[in-house]
């Protein structure tokens, strides 16, 4: 059920001539405009974004059309612009970040939600809150000094030898690239996932996992197939706004996926994103065309959440039958 | 014994699964530990009196601070605050208590998208909105860009909350004849209060951290901003500059920052808790 | 509710009360290269003169891009503004833009090579061809030609670059451009270019730290870095045949043999410059300061900074391994300030 459909009759007649002022005067109907009004701000804002991505990006749009999604040349100097390598990069990286960090989080807000006493939980809860605000630039230094030699080291030979026969891990493992980039993203994403689903999770009415429990399911039967799926909309909205957080993100993955505009299937592989490439070149970039093309990697960006969050709804809506019975998009 | 072996094999799984979790648990709070253990390492000794004093000084020279830094990141905070929170806040009230399903399929796929631009395009646009036709940076611009990234984490959350919020309460509120927005007010807020208030520290914490947006929206200020029209400093910006510069001297300087930001947010947390603290509507399990 | 309201407004208005002295505010934007010294310059500045300056470090290309909207007072660039640059500031602005140097960097080759310890050689054959992606082993006649006595290995070279639009690749792809017809032609010069081979690392900072982690490396960074690091660097052989190493005097002498040719804007590249002892990396960074202000305080305040920067000032470039201006240059910067009106 998507909302409340509660609506409280007033004293008076509801009929249409009913002016204006006489309907104002009805607190509900006030709330009902005002609270309308800060919600479709919100479109607004998008809305004036697209537009000024849309505008601001004419002359790459005009010169290169379609061809800018398939392209793999960035030549900044004889001006040839193709977003291909930079869309990989960042869905690649995102993807292992969202694998890495969703059973992470969940597993940890379902620790801190249903098993840790308060005592416990409340403190490490503040903590994990103060990772969602460690700077990137911070979060990139450490990627730099402690998992980019972790990882040429350690992982990148570990996986080589057990998993290498796969693509994935095929390659001179530099220590930067597409794996490493999305270690540090999934840590960067992980306190969303944790904090939103906690909360969630510990807003589950206490009956379901008494009843639950009342029918002989043991402890983790009753987390696992009970109370998390009933939180189910709020864990995946958490997944939402990490997957965003992801997709976005500049300065930490710069400093650690080896800024190599390159497709390669190996993860261990440098490679290039599109927020990255942004944050790169963009303050040096010379001419106008150069410029815009970045306001154009910007409205590619935003075509592929817009893309990637549909496709994730369609999937909610595909599951939504079992569980929760919250059908929401 | 069928059933006690598949009995005891759901108990293992059990006790395996939690403490998995708890495994989880302990692997994200040490990720914190580490961080907070690199920056008190490596710049615990760069805060003193001098940081939260006085002003930036060129390299080599000792005895400069960030306090510039810490008010302006005050500042842009309280700015992004006032903007944010208040489209977030009703936003989810508008989306949980009032609209059909199409306005609000619409308004949070649009807060999803906004939460997906990269911080250094929220800035750019904000150049465009509030710096380019008036020819100046200033401390509103920058307000307004973190402002904007306040939105979709506030209104998503505050959203889930506010439905998660059992029918029976509005339904005895309606029985004892409260009107519509009465009831948002007086009971659905409270009790959801809990969530909104960490959505809302959330979104908080991930602007307190961002320096892009701020790059061509606050500039940056080696001195004092006054009003709120001049460019501005804050912390994250210095770190960025500080921590990518040659000089290891500056570095200290920013893991130091870092510390201080970190601990400036920890506290904004705790006192946020305790001041608007009123008990919890909804036990805990 | 109320309580959250009232410190609202109280935050507010201490916000505004922030409104301390009416002292000057000049803002200025650009190349990250020279930020230490400005930053140094402006607060010496400051103690005698009272004028704020507020210099950042967003870029070279951000900052003449600024400077031109009128964003900010003044610029800096590590590269000269070009033609076109100049004429949309002139069609913006009604008035032109004048440039300054103000100090001289270099850029070194950096290397970790497992086994050596010494001062590499390189010349430009080499450097070119190991940037194109030709010369792919340490071993490669070209390199070992030059380094008679030392043993490189047969390992393949990973060349580390800039990912990041700067004025250090400027100046690198500058020079490399004026060595090889091969380079000119597929990559020529910028402050982003097509990389043909290696990876992008984030900064100087980015690239040394790519350079520690990844044996058989070569990259590129600015002097002040790898002096200030203590990073160990090599040698490129220059214009007049001898191999030189990129410190303070060799810099200067790259500027004063270039003087010669200079023209009167000081838009003028010193790589591969003509001097026995020059350092061929080396360049000028430029203050860009429009000709008309509206504002006489500001006007006043910057003239005498430059005034100051280029003679006093000097004294203190070199302590952060910045290299000075020649005379000839400062003489003739001092009859040029005079066109800022």
């Amino acid at each position: 059920m998507a909302t409340s459909t509660i609506n409280v009759p007033n004293a008076g007649p509801v009929s249409g001539s009913r002016s204006f002022l006489a309907k104002l005067r009805n607190g509900d109907e006030i709330a009902r405009v005002v609270t309308f009004l800060f919600a479709a701000t919100v479109v607004l804002i998008v809305v004036l974004l697209v537009y000024q991505l849309w505008a601001g990006s004419a002359l790459p749009r005009h010169k290169f059309g379609l061809s800018f999604f398939i392209s793999k040349v960035w030549d900044p100097i004889g001006e040839e612009f193709g977003a291909l390598p930079f869309i990989y990069g960042t869905v690649v990286t995102s993807a292992v970040a969202l694998i890495l960090a969703v059973p992470l989080g969940i597993g940890a807000a379902i620790f801190l939600a249903e098993l840790a006493p308060q005592k416990i939980s409340d403190p490490l809860q503040f903590f994990i809150d103060l990772l969602a605000a460690v700077p990137s630039v911070i979060y990139g230094v450490l990627g730099v000094f402690i998992v980019i030699p972790l990882m040429r080291v350690w992982i990148a030979p570990a996986l080589k030898a057990t998993l290498g026969f796969l693509p994935l891990f095929q390659g001179p493992a530099y220590g930067v690239g597409f794996l490493t980039a999305g270690i540090v993203l999934a840590i960067m994403i992980v306190p969303y996932i944790i904090s939103v689903s906690r909360e969630v999770l510990l807003s589950v009415p206490r009956d379901q996992r008494e009843a639950a429990l009342a029918l002989g399911a043991t402890r983790w039967e009753s987390t696992w197939k009970v109370v998390v799926p009933f939180a189910r909309t709020g864990i995946m909205g958490s997944i939402f706004l990490a997957l965003a957080r992801a997709l976005g993100e500049t300065m930490a993955v710069t400093m650690v996926i080896g800024n190599t505009p390159s497709i390669s299937a190996s993860l261990l592989a440098p490679g290039y994103s599109i927020a990255a490439v942004i944050a790169n070149e963009f303050t040096e970039a010379t001419t106008e065309t150069y410029t815009q093309a970045f306001i154009e990697l910007g409205l590619v960006l935003f075509l592929l959440t817009f893309i990637l969050n549909g496709l994730a709804r369609l999937l909610m809506m595909l599951t939504a039958s079992r569980g929760s019975g919250t059908g929401r998009a | 014994m069928n059933m006690n072996s598949r009995l005891k094999m759901r108990k293992f799984v059990s006790a395996f699964m939690l403490t998995m979790t708890g495994v989880c648990a302990v692997t994200a709070v040490s990720v914190l530990f580490l961080i907070l253990g690199y920056l008190v390492y490596h710049g615990g000794r760069d805060i003193n009196w001098n940081f939260f004093t006085k002003l930036p000084t060129p390299v080599g020279e000792s005895g400069g601070g960030m306090a510039n830094a810490i008010v302006g990141s005050a500042k842009l905070l309280l700015l992004a605050s006032l903007i944010g929170v208040p489209i977030g806040f009703f936003g989810a009230i508008y989306l949980a208590e009032f609209s059909g399903t199409k306005m609000a399929f619409v308004v949070r796929y649009s807060a999803d998208l906004l939460n997906g631009v990269p911080s250094i395009v929220i800035g750019l646009f904000a150049f465009a909105l509030v710096v380019h036709p008036f020819h100046h940076f200033s401390t509103i611009a920058g307000g307004f860009a973190l402002g904007i990234m306040m939105i979709p984490i506030t209104l998503r959350s505050t959203e889930e909350f506010l439905l998660g919020v059992p029918n029976s309460l509005r339904e005895a509120a309606m029985a004892l004849g409260a009107s519509k927005w009465k009831t948002i007010a007086t009971v659905i807020v409270p009790a959801a209060y809990r969530g909104i208030l960490t959505a809302i520290l959330l979104a908080f914490a991930r602007v307190a951290g961002e320096a892009a947006p701020l790059l061509f929206t606050a500039l940056g200020n080696r001195y004092w901003s006054p009003g709120w029209n001049q460019p501005i400093e804050s912390l994250p910006h210095m770190i960025y500059i500080y921590a990518l510069s040659p000089y290891e001297d500056w570095q200290r300087q920013a893991w130091a920052a870092g510390l201080v930001l970190l601990g400036l947010i920890l506290a904004v947390n705790i006192v946020a808790r305790v001041i608007l603290a009123r008990g919890v509507a909804v036990p805990r399990s | 509710m109320r309580r959250v309201a009232g410190m609202v407004v109280l935050g507010l208005a201490l916000g505004g009360l922030a409104l301390a002295q009416s002292s000057l505010l000049i803002n200025g934007a650009g190349a990250t290269f020279p930020y230490p010294i400005y930053s140094k310059w402006f607060d010496e500045y400051h103690k005698t003169n009272g004028a704020q300056i507020n210099y950042q470090s967003v870029g070279s290309g951000a900052g003449i891009k600024q400077v031109t909207e009128g964003n900010v007072d003044f610029g800096a660039s590590d590269g000269p503004m070009n033609d076109e640059q100049i004429k949309a500031y002139r069609s913006k602005n009604g008035s032109g833009i004048l440039h300054f140097p103000t100090v001289l960097g270099a850029v070194v080759p950096t290397y970790n090579i497992p086994g050596v310890s010494v001062t590499l050689n390189f010349t430009p054959e080499a450097l070119s061809g190991i940037f194109l992606g030709r010369i792919s082993k340490w071993n490669d006649p070209a390199i070992t030609g030059a380094n008679k006595g030392v043993s490189l290995p047969g390992n393949d070279i990973v060349v580390i670059h800039r990912s990041d639009g700067s004025g250090t690749t400027y100046i690198w792809t500058d020079y490399l451009s004026k060595v090889s017809g091969d380079w000119k032609d597929k990559v020529s010069k910028g402050t982003s270019v097509s990389w043909p081979v290696g990876l992008g690392g984030k900064g100087n900072e980015g690239v040394t730290g790519l350079i520690k982690q990844t044996p058989n490396s070569i990259g590129y960074v600015e002097l002040i870095y790898a002096a200030q690091n203590k990073i160990l660097y090599g040698t490129v052989k220059n214009a007049a045949g001898s191999f030189v190493k990129a410190d303070l005097a060799s810099v200067t002498e790259a500027a004063a043999s270039a003087v010669k040719t200079m023209p009167d804007d000081f838009r003028v590249s010193i790589t591969n410059a003509p001097g026995k002892n020059a350092y061929p990396i080396s360049s000028f960074t430029w203050l860009l300061i429009p000709e008309k202000f509206k504002d006489s305080a500001k006007r006043d305040a910057l003239k005498g900074f430059l005034k100051w920067a280029i003679t006093d000032g000097q004294n203190n470039v070199e302590n952060l391994s910045y290299a000075k201006l020649p005379k000839e240059v400062v003489d003739k910067e001092l009859k040029a300030i005079g066109k800022v009106q």
